[in-house]
């Protein structure tokens, strides 16, 4: 308890810098940090931007779920959507038909291949109808040859012969009934009604295919000498449709996501006001997200259109190098919208609505999946302004029209903007901490 | 209660140097040219809507020094090294960095000359050791070996380990590595080794003085008097925004004029102005209901209590004597504890 100034003496001793600098301060001072062994930059790292971009490469290839999303995804897409659209035989409609005199119908309409009909009696077929189970009805008004069907059905020419008339009132064959024979009393085919729900597409199809079969049934080779040829053309499929709309999808996904969760995820852990404390030049950092985005957009490319090759058998019919100078346009605007995107919020959930109040519209609007030409004419402007309509629009051209990239400069110009104007909105916006 | 005490303290301080007359009174003295300043900061003030958190400081850190801000959280250190690290602007007041002002001209060539430390910053995970020193390395014109910088940092074994497998200790080691690859001439730390084990502690220390041989500036920021003690060669005391004392611990120490603290508790009430007049007392606190006295004489002291104790038949709890800290000079002055965590 007594050896207090000893304690103190030792402590002081421990600590002999304790007493330095109260009055003058080191002489070599002069020596403030310089010739420490400071050597220039060059000898182990390169330049800034180059080690930022590599960062975010390690980053990028160390997350392997990324390359599921990134990768993956998109040609999973690809592939239920080719599969759910892909070219097959339509399927068949299911009609009903009641009534005296049916036989004659249904031979009529088994012969024309469109559709299927089924024999019902009148409250089977009502309810048939009520619950979609078939998608028409059509009632056979007396006729007076409603025992002949087999011999109908034997000798198809005999209705043709018999009932060119029967063509003319076609137009108005409206719902519930109007009637389709012809004026003659003579006339060999029976009176029909078709029942039926305009509203429903399906109905509406059926109508006309029944209509369309009972009036080939009467007519002569002659009169009517049309042939289906069905289109399944390559370029002109659904899935040629949608695979260069993918590609511009998964540009926006891959680039918004890709940074938006990067640069907020940095910032909630101040890892980019650490980065403000350096005289790191701030566009770099933001640089090296777009140069990164770059080197995995060509694998991502590639990956999506070498699929669409090899399963769907998709071509490309404009130059190769167009569909990359596209991509690397795109991958710009989009890395650049990200940024801008992420240059406020503070949390991953911020940033995530943020991205989803962007990216929504542009899924359901910017033709992607169906043509933008669907929506209202007055709307137009604003959809064609969209940096993915653009990129869609240019994309489709090349692969599918095989146009060369100039020839849509103008889509192209509207998809450079939005990247540019969101880099330098981004760079000043930005919060770094 | 012993608001005495406080003020005789904060007068002696205030005799050996604060903030405000310890400039005029060097400036003029042959010693000023030699002094060299690398950071100077007058009247800052930072208020955050209706909290201000740095209320008109001043303080000079001299080249080649150890400066430690030390004061419990919310203080405003970490506002005020931020401030002086050219990332948060003042709301008012002048400052000076390596002569050099904030936004005056290039920043970003005086920010080639600093080395930061920012309180829980989070390296990017998926990056080794060597790979975020190379980063950071990249981004200054000159500097430190890449290698030789994590073999200072004693994390050679783990360069080639992710960040994200380092333990607290060597994340903090990396963070000071990154801030020592520019070989800054004022060097940042924000409390280094907050939540670390002593051990680790004791390693970054030796980092520090590493550098401090190398003849550069560190401010430093704790709430470990420990650390300040051990690290720095003056220390500023923070509270409530401003600096209320500054000089080197041993000065600090040394103007509580005492060398021992005596903690003790009774079951019974005390009168307490007895106790004050003990021979060898110098001062009188109450402290989460214990008794702390400042002694300058433990000799004499020690006895002296244990008779008023019995002439006031009061049963002795605990008792425990400790040599004089930091800790107690901030009890003084402040009349709280500086660690409330």
């Amino acid at each position: 308890m007594t050896d207090g100034p000893d304690m103190k003496a030792k402590r002081v001793a421990a600590n002999p810098s304790s007493e330095i600098n109260t009055g003058t301060v080191k002489s070599d001072a002069e020596a403030v940090g310089r010739g420490r062994g400071s050597e220039p930059a060059k000898r182990q790292t390169m330049h800034p931007l180059v080690e930022l971009t590599l960062t975010r490469v390690r980053e990028f290839v160390r997350e392997p779920e990324v390359i599921f999303w990134v990768f993956i995804f998109p040609v999973l897409l690809a592939c239920a959507l080719g599969l759910a659209f892909r070219n097959t035989a339509p399927e068949k409609i299911r009609i009903a038909v009641e009534g005296n005199g049916k036989n004659q119908v249904v031979a009529a309409l088994e012969r024309s291949g469109d559709v299927v009909p089924v024999v019902l009696s009148e409250e089977e077929a009502a309810r048939a109808l009520r619950t979609g189970n078939v998608a028409l009805v059509v009632r056979v008004i007396g006729s007076q040859i409603s025992d002949q069907g087999s011999q109908i059905s034997d000798q198809g020419s005999q209705i043709s012969d018999q009932g060119s008339q029967i063509s003319e009132p076609r137009s108005q064959i409206l719902n519930q009934g109007s009637q389709v024979s012809g004026q003659g009393s003579q006339t060999a085919f029976p009176q029909l009604i078709y029942r039926y729900d305009p509203t429903r597409p399906e109905s509406r199809t059926a109508k006309l295919a029944v209509d369309n079969a009972l009036w080939r049934a009467k007519a002569t080779d002659n009169d009517l000498n049309a042939r289906d040829e069905t289109v399944a053309e390559v370029g002109a499929r659904y899935i040629d449709f949608l695979i260069p709309g993918l590609i511009g999808l998964n540009l926006m996904g891959s680039g918004m996501w890709g940074l938006g969760f990067a640069i907020v995820s940095a910032r909630g852990k101040k890892l980019l006001k650490r980065f403000a404390a350096t005289p790191m030049r701030r566009s770099h950092y933001l640089l090296s997200f777009m140069l990164s985005r770059l080197l995995f957009l060509a694998l991502e490319v590639a990956a999506l259109v070498a699929f669409a090759w090899l399963v769907f058998g998709v071509v490309v019919r404009g130059s190769l190098i167009d569909v990359a100078l596209c991509a690397v346009v795109g991958a710009l605007a989009f890395s650049g919208l990200g940024l801008l995107v992420a240059a406020r919020p503070r949390t991953v959930e911020g940033v995530s609505g943020l991205m989803n109040f962007v990216m929504l519209p542009m899924w359901l609007l910017s033709g992607t999946f169906f043509s933008a030409a669907r929506f209202p004419q007055w709307f137009q402007p604003i959809i064609r302004a969209l940096p993915l309509t653009a990129l869609n629009d240019v994309m489709r051209a090349v692969m599918n029209d095989g146009v060369p990239l100039v020839s849509h400069w103008t889509q192209l110009a509207i998809v450079l903007a939005w990247g540019l104007v969101s880099f330098v909105v981004a760079l000043r916006i930005f919060r770094w901490q | 209660m012993s608001l005495w005490v406080r003020e005789e303290v904060q007068e002696m301080l205030r005799g050996l140097e604060l903030p405000g007359n310890h400039m005029t009174t060097e400036l003029g003295t042959a010693h000023a040219r030699e002094t060299r300043v690398a950071a100077r900061c007058l009247g800052l003030v930072k208020r955050y809507g209706d909290v201000t958190a740095v209320n008109g400081l001043d303080l000079e850190v001299r080249a080649g020094e150890c400066l430690g801000l030390l004061g419990p959280n919310g203080a405003g250190k970490t506002t005020t090294v931020e401030i002086l690290e050219g990332l948060t602007p003042p709301t008012s007041g002048t400052v000076e960095v390596l002569g050099r002002a904030w936004g005056s001209g290039d920043d970003n060539d005086l920010r080639q000359h600093l080395g930061v430390q920012l309180q829980e910053t989070q390296l990017a995970e998926k990056l080794t050791v060597a790979e975020t020193v190379r980063l950071f390395r990249s981004f200054y014109r000159r500097g430190r070996d890449v290698d030789a910088v994590v073999r200072l940092v004693e994390l050679d074994e783990k360069r080639n380990s992710r960040v994200g497998k380092l333990s607290g200790g060597q994340r903090q080691r990396l963070a000071v590595a990154c801030a020592l690859v520019s070989d800054p001439d004022l060097l940042f730390l924000d409390e280094p080794t907050t939540g670390l084990d002593p051990q680790a502690r004791l390693k970054l220390w030796e980092v520090v003085e590493t550098f401090r041989r190398g003849g550069g500036t560190v401010i430093l920021t704790t709430h470990y008097m420990e650390e300040a003690e051990r690290l720095c060669d003056r220390v500023a005391i923070m509270d409530h925004g401003s600096i209320i004392a500054l000089g080197t611990p041993a000065k600090l120490i040394a103007a509580l004029g005492a060398d021992q603290i005596v903690e003790f508790s009774v079951a019974e009430q005390l009168q307490e102005e007895t106790l004050t007049t003990l021979s060898g007392v110098r001062g009188v606190h109450l402290r989460d209901g214990a008794y702390a006295l400042t002694v300058t004489d433990i000799a004499l002291a020690l006895p002296a209590l244990l008779d008023e104790l019995e002439r006031q038949h009061a049963k002795l709890v605990t008792l425990t004597t400790h040599q004089a800290t930091l800790e107690d000079v901030f009890v003084s002055l402040t009349g709280r504890m500086l660690r409330n965590d």
